[in-house]
């Protein structure tokens, strides 16, 4: 089987069409313009969702996409990544009495007129004279980085990949999200004066201490690493791939590699949707996720779901995958899986999986991706010798200060149990809550603070 | 970033937005919350003798689902004692020395009334009055407000008195219930007003109610005329500032009101001649955050035409404004309608067909069978109906037609023709 390149450059092509010039009018003009709206408590971020939108509506572009990247430096990203359903539209107030307003759209007409129109909307501080050093440039750094500028810091990130912009630019898929929208996000971290060192891993490239005895103040926003290991038999086999370097290969460049292919997705988060979505746009034949639990333990969002199912993908609920066995080549051919039942766990725990004994089969497959979460950075983490549970860094739940007074942390890198969904609007918000008790540390509360040095 | 200072008359303000006369000035309370949002001055509710106000005092339009397209009242001035105004005003301008606060009043029309209230006002620092001549219910019934707005003489007379004991800028406010704005303009500067705002309400009923047959709104089953305002008056707002700004005879600044709901609204008011702004009904609608929109447009809309200060917007469209006499009967505009963006609603068809002049086809694409509109430029007169109709931005453009002969209008033409009868006598 062959899928040509223009196939898979149409499958991996946005998927949604942004919002015509009438469509947004009309919608904006909906809009009620909520006194104390509960959208903007509802977004992460807390953009001003009801001025921006009335922006719209009175042809303010420009103030428009002003008041959403103010609040939210990845706001064109997050227009179309964020789960809204569960933030800003599932709190707007016609959801009872009508259907809730585009949010999410309109942030992505006005976001879109930005990048159009190549808008240089910030400008930095006065230099304050103090250094910062964040590590990565995903969106808790980028977003770290530009309040810091903008604060008046020398800001300095540095980034392992080729490119910043985190799982935006590497991460989530090109059909939802373009690489060239995260890319825009961060020139216009850049241009703020922002030093972005890309290739450049700490911990082995320059050292934790390096950067401590260098800047004034460290930001560790490394989010989280690859997917661990089923630890079942047959998992060096080929064909078996990490959920997070497959769809990575697809930001890269697009490969028909899974085309014709059975392809077996174990998880059932939203990264498990996105490899499984991934792998029919490459061409796959069929495409199945397998999971421990049933559809109601599922992480995946709603839409998301709806999402994989409009896409042909199939689902096993309450299978495990026991191993995955290969031909003379090395190569998957198969992955053996056996039964679950749920059984109540203790108070406030999900539901807990236990094996039908007797109950195995296999299904035949030629890829099979593991999409199980991810793990930590733990080795950095301790080399900047951090207090953590499991690499996720300890903060004080107000300043984002770690263990070490000299080093913040935000994103995913903080991520933990308990804490809602690992989003990018979150890791946004912390970076810039990071940003600004940095702010308040090194200038607000420091005698001689700001002063040139 | 745009310069957005004013000085209308010598009262200045760091942006062109002030709130109106209205409910929204009612307290000290409520135009501090507004400075603290931004609005660059306020009239204070107008004062005088206390009044009484009826409960249920407003209505409102509603168009086609949007809310408040206008708004009507049958409220008076303030029903709060006059030094407890006074108070509140000496403090609110304390806490916002840069804002412009500036009094409304309405009194009597006695010379002695006038003076008096003058003097109270002046000596808790407000840094300009506003005389309410236009107010056009309840006050108008005892002989002030639009009562003696309406007649030129007493607006001049009273003025006049105003300017005898006043030591900061008057604002004459005019009532549009009136034939010609100009009349009672052209009263206020010779009363030596410094500047005029306009417009106040227009007398208005907002609604029946179809089952019980009660006005809208109502007190206790009977009704009486109010005041109209808000989106609906703003085109007879800008008309009249524009009458007003043309006129040598006027001559003052104009503070510009009526229907003003966002930064838009706003420039086409100074464009036409306005210096500033006031908003009354977008903030009874919105709350005073709708400032901050207010002045971002306007920012932004300045600072892309490379306009350093918002007083250079002041009167730059009034002398494309004129007598229809003056009009180019030469100049010629046809419809044209761009099949793509074209969504074939035949809302243009329609409406040319039977109430325009009948030179819009409904045509068929040979080939693809596909029907499609189109004009016959020869017969279209350019009347701009089509266009208007048309809900799709873009898909019929009124394209301007080669000039058929000299430029020429109907003054020209009739004094050309006298010119050739006489010749001919
Ligand atoms: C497949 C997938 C789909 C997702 N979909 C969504 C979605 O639809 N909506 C949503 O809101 N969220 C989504 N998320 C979650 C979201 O992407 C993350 O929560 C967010 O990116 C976290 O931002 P971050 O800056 O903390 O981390 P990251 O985006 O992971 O950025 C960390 C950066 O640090 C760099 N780095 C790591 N180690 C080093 C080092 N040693 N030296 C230098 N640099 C280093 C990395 O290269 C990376 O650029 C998704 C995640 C995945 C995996
Ligand atoms: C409820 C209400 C009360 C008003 N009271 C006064 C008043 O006391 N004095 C005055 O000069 N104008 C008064 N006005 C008129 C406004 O100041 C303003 O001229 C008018 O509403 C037009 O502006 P707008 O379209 O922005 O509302 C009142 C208007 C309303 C709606
Ligand atoms: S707004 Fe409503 S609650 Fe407030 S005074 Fe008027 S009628 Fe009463």
């Amino acid at each position: 089987m062959f899928i040509s390149e223009d196939a898979l450059k149409r499958n991996f092509a946005e998927v949604k069409a942004g919002l015509r010039p009438k469509q947004a009018f009309e919608e904006a003009h909906r809009c009620l313009y909520c006194y104390d709206a509960p959208c903007i408590k509802a977004c992460p971020t807390g953009i001003n969702i009801p001025s921006f939108i009335k922006r719209i509506s009175n042809k303010n572009m420009l103030g428009a996409a002003r008041t959403i990247l103010e609040a939210n430096p990845m706001g064109a990203s997050c227009a179309r990544v964020c789960p809204t359903e569960e933030l800003c539209e599932g709190a707007c107030v016609l959801n009872d009495s009508s259907k809730p307003i585009l949010i999410g759209d309109l942030q992505r007409f006005a976001t879109d007129w930005a990048i159009r129109n190549n808008q240089q909307l910030f400008a930095s501080g006065e230099r304050n004279g103090r250094t910062v050093a964040v590590v990565g440039g995903g969106p808790a750094g980028l977003s770290a980085a530009r309040e810091l500028a903008r604060f008046g810091f020398t800001v300095t990130v540095f980034e392992a990949k080729s490119q910043a912009g985190g799982l935006n630019t590497y991460g989530i898929v090109s059909f939802r999200l373009p690489q060239e929208i995260a890319l825009w996000e961060v020139e216009q971290v850049r241009r703020l004066g922002v030093d972005i060192r890309t290739n450049v891993v700490v911990g082995r490239d320059v050292t934790a201490d390096e950067l401590l005895g260098t800047y004034d103040t460290v930001v560790l926003a490394v989010g989280m690493s690859k997917v661990p290991t089923l630890g079942i038999a047959g998992e060096e086999l080929d064909g078996v791939y990490d959920a997070i370097e497959l769809v990575e290969s697809t930001k890269v460049s697009l490969s028909g590699e899974l085309s014709g292919r059975r392809v077996v997705v174990i998880g059932a988060g939203n990264t498990a949707i996105d490899a499984a979505t991934c792998s029919v746009r490459m061409g796959a034949e069929h495409v199945e996720i397998c999971y421990r639990r049933s559809k109601q333990e599922m992480t995946a969002y709603e839409f998301e779901y709806e999402f994989a199912k409009s896409d042909g993908v199939a689902f096993r609920w309450l299978t495990a995958p026991v191993r995955i066995i290969g031909d003379e080549q090395g190569r998957v051919k198969a992955i053996e899986c056996v039964r679950m039942k749920l059984e109540p766990a203790d108070s406030g725990r999900r539901a807990r999986p236990v094996t039908i004994p007797g109950s195995e089969f296999t299904i035949e497959a030629d890829a099979v991706i593991k999409a199980i979460g991810q793990t930590r950075h733990v080795p950095l983490v301790e080399q900047f010798q951090l207090a953590h549970t499991r690499g996720i860094v300890t903060i004080d739940n107000e300043t984002y200060q770690t263990s070490n007074p000299k080093v913040y942390a935000a994103g995913d890198v903080i991520f933990g149990e308990g804490q809602g969904d690992a989003m990018v609007v979150s890791a946004v918000q912390q970076g810039k809550l990071a940003a600004f008790a940095i702010y308040k540390q090194l200038v607000l509360d420091d005698p001689d603070g700001g002063s040139q040095t | 970033m745009a310069d957005l200072r004013i000085n209308l008359a010598g009262i200045k303000s760091p942006n062109p937005f002030w709130l109106a006369s209205a409910p929204p000035t009612n307290t000290g309370y409520q135009v501090q919350r507004a400075f603290e949002s931004g609005w660059g001055g306020a009239v204070w509710k107008t004062l005088g003798d206390p009044i009484i106000n009826t409960s249920s005092r407003f209505a409102a339009v509603h168009f086609n689902g949007h809310r408040v397209a206008g708004f009507n009242n049958i409220e008076l001035i303030t029903d709060r004692p006059l030094d407890v105004n006074l108070k509140e005003i000496y403090e609110t301008k304390k806490l916002f020395p840069d804002r412009a606060l500036v009094a409304s009043l309405m009194v009597e029309p006695k010379r002695e009334k006038w003076h008096e209230i003058v003097k109270k006002v002046e000596a808790v620092g407000v840094d300009g009055l506003e005389l309410n001549f236009g107010c056009p219910h309840g006050m108008a019934e005892r002989g002030m407000g639009s009562a003696s707005g309406q007649q030129p003489d007493l607006v001049e007379r009273q003025t006049y008195w105003v300017k005898e004991a006043a030591r900061t800028p008057v604002i004459v406010k005019l009532t549009p219930n009136i034939t010609d704005i100009t009349a009672t303009a052209i009263a206020a500067a010779r009363g030596c007003a410094d500047a005029i705002s306009l417009i106040n309400t227009i007398n208005s009923l907002a609604g029946v109610d179809l089952d019980s047959w009660n006005t809208i709104p109502h007190v206790a089953g009977k009704g009486s005329h109010g005041g109209y305002c808000g989106p609906a008056v703003k085109p007879i707002a800008l008309n009249m500032v524009a009458e007003c700004a043309r006129n040598a005879k006027v001559s003052i600044p104009i503070s510009g009101i009526g229907g003003i709901s966002d930064w838009k609204d706003a420039v086409e008011f100074l464009l036409m001649g306005a210096t500033g702004v006031q908003v009354c009904t977008a903030v009874m609608h919105h709350g005073f955050r709708i400032v901050e929109e207010m002045i971002d447009g306007l920012t932004n809309y300045l600072d892309s035409k490379g306009i350093e200060r918002v007083s250079d917007l002041v009167g730059r469209a009034v002398p494309r404004y004129t007598d229809w006499g003056n009009l180019d009967l030469n100049y010629a505009v046809t419809a044209r309608i761009n099949t793509e963006t074209c969504i074939n609603c035949n809302k243009c068809y329609i409406a040319c067909e039977d109430t325009a002049h009948q030179c819009i086809e409904r045509a068929q694409d040979e080939e693809s069978g596909a029907s499609y509109l189109k004009v016959r430029e020869e017969d279209c007169v350019g009347c701009n109906l089509c266009a208007i109709v048309c809900p799709v931005e873009g898909a019929i453009d009124m394209v301007e037609q080669p000039a058929a002969g000299v430029p020429m209008s109907w003054n020209e033409r009739q004094a050309a023709i006298a010119k050739l009868s006489m010749k001919g006598a």
